[in-house]
């Protein structure tokens, strides 16, 4: 391990080629965000943020990062300079996940008690709809071309496709049980949602809202009940995408065109959620139990560091 | 599989439902109506042992309501609606009489909470032949075996799944060496027995075996009692069968050497706790307590997982036929999602739903069992209780 870490550190030294970004991590018990330097690997510091931070995002102008302090039943937003708060959204109850529109105008909020999705449109800081959607609302998802919001509900076990003009659902498709989170293709042409109970990832095809392709994981030497896909992103070429898969501790790599599993990487414990790095030539992993995020290097196909961050890493944005 | 015979004029009007449905999915109008009746009997209030937990009369009723919201939740987009009534029967009431007057054949599913004599007595009546009944009360391993029923399925983990969770625990702590105590109750005998099967399986030792005989309000003596009681030979653990609490909750901190205390009282095996919040276990603490202003108790999760079958079921083979359920409810398509982490399915052999088994301490989620390496060939969850070679309930065959 440390020998690969060094060797890391020489290619990045001799090169010099790798930009600096920075990796924001929430972390859930510590209340706190965790702000990380991923190419020299270092844990930059660590910031009060709120009660239960967990799902992060980051502004399309990489000026503001959202974060939602469930316990405080808001979502703050966050100068990503800075690192002060700016402001406050009206994200109605104990909000955990949510999604920016690619405009970065509207932001999309599943309340998971309330079985409802709330509209805000972030300039005004106001709720602008409340839409029902099933039993427990948990993963959501605008699509690149922002036609479409998705929303799973956990316990109803459907995607629910709202469209973001009238901001009502226009369709419900029934998926695996415990739908957890979902992607979109790049192209806007597939919707990717995993299900944490049946231990798959469906492909959805984005003009039928039918699922085209399930795959099921199968990891050599993890009993099933331990595979659950959570986190999902694909990557700009629909090349490939990758899943996170709970308490697994493994990340599937999948061939985006034939839909075959490539690989799968060994990462920290109970691995949720995933990001890219900006040039995707990287993935970033929270791990929640190991208290540690992992580097995936995505040319190689290795993870090539861990860094620790703090207790229970939740969400992660990246800046470039 | 079985299949239960249903006369054609309902078969009819499935399929003419069904067709109706395959037009619409979205807020379908046609609405495919799932009758559900839920049957009880109001029970005496016992005689309070300790004055910190209250008497919860309606244990059961408001977990099945719970679980009627979440399924017309999901019924509203798929055209379904989910009804329930419920039948309380009074005191003095008569259970047989309330079921051919008023669940007659109006309900397909019924979810009872009733004891064991009182839920096979139902069971056997000619009005229940077409009809699932959904255990939400008992625990009898006979119940699971010997007496087991083809219409009826049991939602709560049995005596043997219980003690076999228990009993892993206890191997996974090497605590090998048991002092086993046994209430003065046929409920506390049924799951000594049901702990004695479990050392055997897992290969622990009862090196002591005792029933309590002492006086049950114990509240000024224990402290004499119990010391002397359990000055016996050396033992891991003491592992305590009081089902009804009378005496249980006295013996830790006062045993003659220092040993945990395990079983009914102390470190307890229970499909639902308090203490339970993970795999979104909170979310569903949170939504019952909102409605119900109180903990959701075992009965309540019981009833909530019966009625959410009926949903699951229900809505993924687009009917409300009970053959139809029944046949999906026992395939292995079928995965409830139960907030234990695993998904719950029903056993084929008898019924049994299986599920993750919790074993949890007042205040704390001490284990989710089956524990870690204890291995299955099909699933780990059958490493708990009966497993298809054990049993010897014979209706599926």
């Amino acid at each position: 391990m440390k020998k690969n870490v060094l060797g890391l550190f020489l290619t990045v030294a001799l090169t010099g080629a790798a930009q600096a970004e920075t990796v924001f991590v929430t972390l859930e018990k510590d209340n706190a965000l965790a702000v990380v330097d991923p190419i020299s690997g270092k844990l930059i510091k660590t910031v009060d943020i709120g009660q239960r931070p967990r799902g992060i995002a980051i502004s399309p102008d990489n000026k503001f990062l959202y974060v939602a302090t469930s316990d405080e039943n808001t979502i703050k937003i966050i100068d990503a300079e800075t690192l002060k708060e700016a402001g406050k959204l009206p994200s109605g109850e104990d909000p955990e996940t949510f999604a920016l529109n690619p405009a970065g105008d509207r932001l999309y909020v599943s309340n998971e008690d309330d079985s409802q999705v709330t509209v805000i449109d972030i300039k005004h800081k106001k709720a602008v709809k409340q839409i029902k959607v099933g039993v427990e609302p948990e993963g959501i998802t605008v699509s690149p071309d922002n036609l479409w919001v998705a929303s799973a509900s956990e316990t109803t076990n459907m995607v629910h496709w709202i469209d973001t003009k009238t901001n009502a659902i226009v369709e419900n498709t029934l998926v695996d049980p415990r739908p957890r989170a979902l992607g979109f293709t790049a192209d806007s042409q597939q919707l990717w949602v995993t299900s944490e109970m049946a231990g798959t990832l469906m492909i959805l095809d984005v003009k039928t809202k039918q699922i085209v392709k399930t795959i099921k994981f199968d990891v050599q030497g993890v009993t099933v009940d331990k595979i659950q896909p959570v986190g999902v992103v694909i990557d700009k070429d629909r090349k490939r995408g990758y899943v996170a898969l709970g308490p697994a501790n493994r990340v599937a790599v999948i061939n985006a065109q034939t839909f075959e599993v490539e690989k799968y990487l060994l990462v920290g414990q109970r691995v949720w959620n995933l990001a890219f790095s900006p040039d995707q030539k990287r993935l970033y992993t929270t791990n929640g139990t190991s208290n540690d995020i992992s580097l995936i290097d995505l040319e190689t196909q290795m993870v090539t560091k861990s860094i620790g961050v703090g207790t229970y890493p939740w969400g992660v944005a990246v800046k470039p | 599989m079985r299949s239960i015979n249903l006369p054609l004029w309902i078969t009819i009007k499935f399929l003419f439902i069904i067709h109706l449905l395959s037009v619409n999915f979205v807020y379908a109008e046609a609405k495919q109506t799932v009758n559900i009746a839920y049957l009880t009997q109001e029970q005496k209030v016992p005689p309070p042992l300790s004055n910190l937990d209250a008497f919860i009369k309606d244990k059961g009723v408001l977990g099945s309501a719970l679980a009627i919201d979440d399924n017309n939740t999901t019924g509203q987009f798929t055209g379904q609606q989910f009804v329930l009534k419920k039948f309380i029967v009074p005191l003095d009431g008569n259970v047989v009489d309330t079921f051919n007057k008023d669940i007659g054949d109006q309900y397909s599913y019924v979810v009872v909470n009733l004891p064991a004599d009182a839920l096979n007595k139902i069971a056997d009546l000619p009005a229940a032949k077409q009809k699932l009944l959904f255990d939400v009360a008992t625990i009898d391993d006979a119940l699971r075996n010997e007496q087991c029923r083809n219409n009826v399925r049991h939602i709560l983990p049995n005596r043997a799944m219980r003690a076999d969770a228990l009993a892993q625990y206890m191997m996974k702590k090497r605590w090998n060496k048991w002092f086993l105590v046994i209430g003065a109750t046929e409920e506390d005998r049924l799951f000594a027995d049901a702990l004695r099967r479990a050392a055997k399986r897992f290969g622990m030792k009862i090196v002591e075996e005792k029933t309590w005989e002492h006086t049950y309000d114990a509240r000024r003596t224990a402290q004499s009692d119990v010391a002397v009681f359990t000055q016996v030979d050396d033992y891991d653990v003491l592992v305590v069968a009081d089902e009804q609490g009378q005496f249980g909750e006295y013996l830790e901190y006062r045993t003659w050497n220092a040993r945990p205390v395990i079983g009914t009282q102390g470190l307890v095996a229970t499909a639902w706790h308090r203490t339970h919040e993970q795999w979104g276990a909170v979310q569903i603490q949170n939504r019952f307590k909102d409605q119900a202003g109180r903990w959701m108790e075992e009965q309540d999760y019981a009833a909530y997982l019966a009625v959410r079958a009926i949903g699951e079921a229900a809505t993924r083979t687009k009917s409300n036929d009970v053959n139809r359920l029944n046949e999906y409810m026992l395939s292995d398509a079928f995965a409830l999602q139960g907030y234990k982490g695993n998904p719950l399915s029903f056993r084929s052999w008898d019924g049994q739903l299986r599920q993750p088994v919790l074993l949890a301490a007042p205040r704390s989620l001490v284990a989710v069992a089956p524990i870690e390496g204890f291995l299955h060939p099909k699933t780990e969850l059958d490493t708990l209780g009966f497993d298809q070679p054990e049993s010897t309930c014979k209706w599926s065959k």
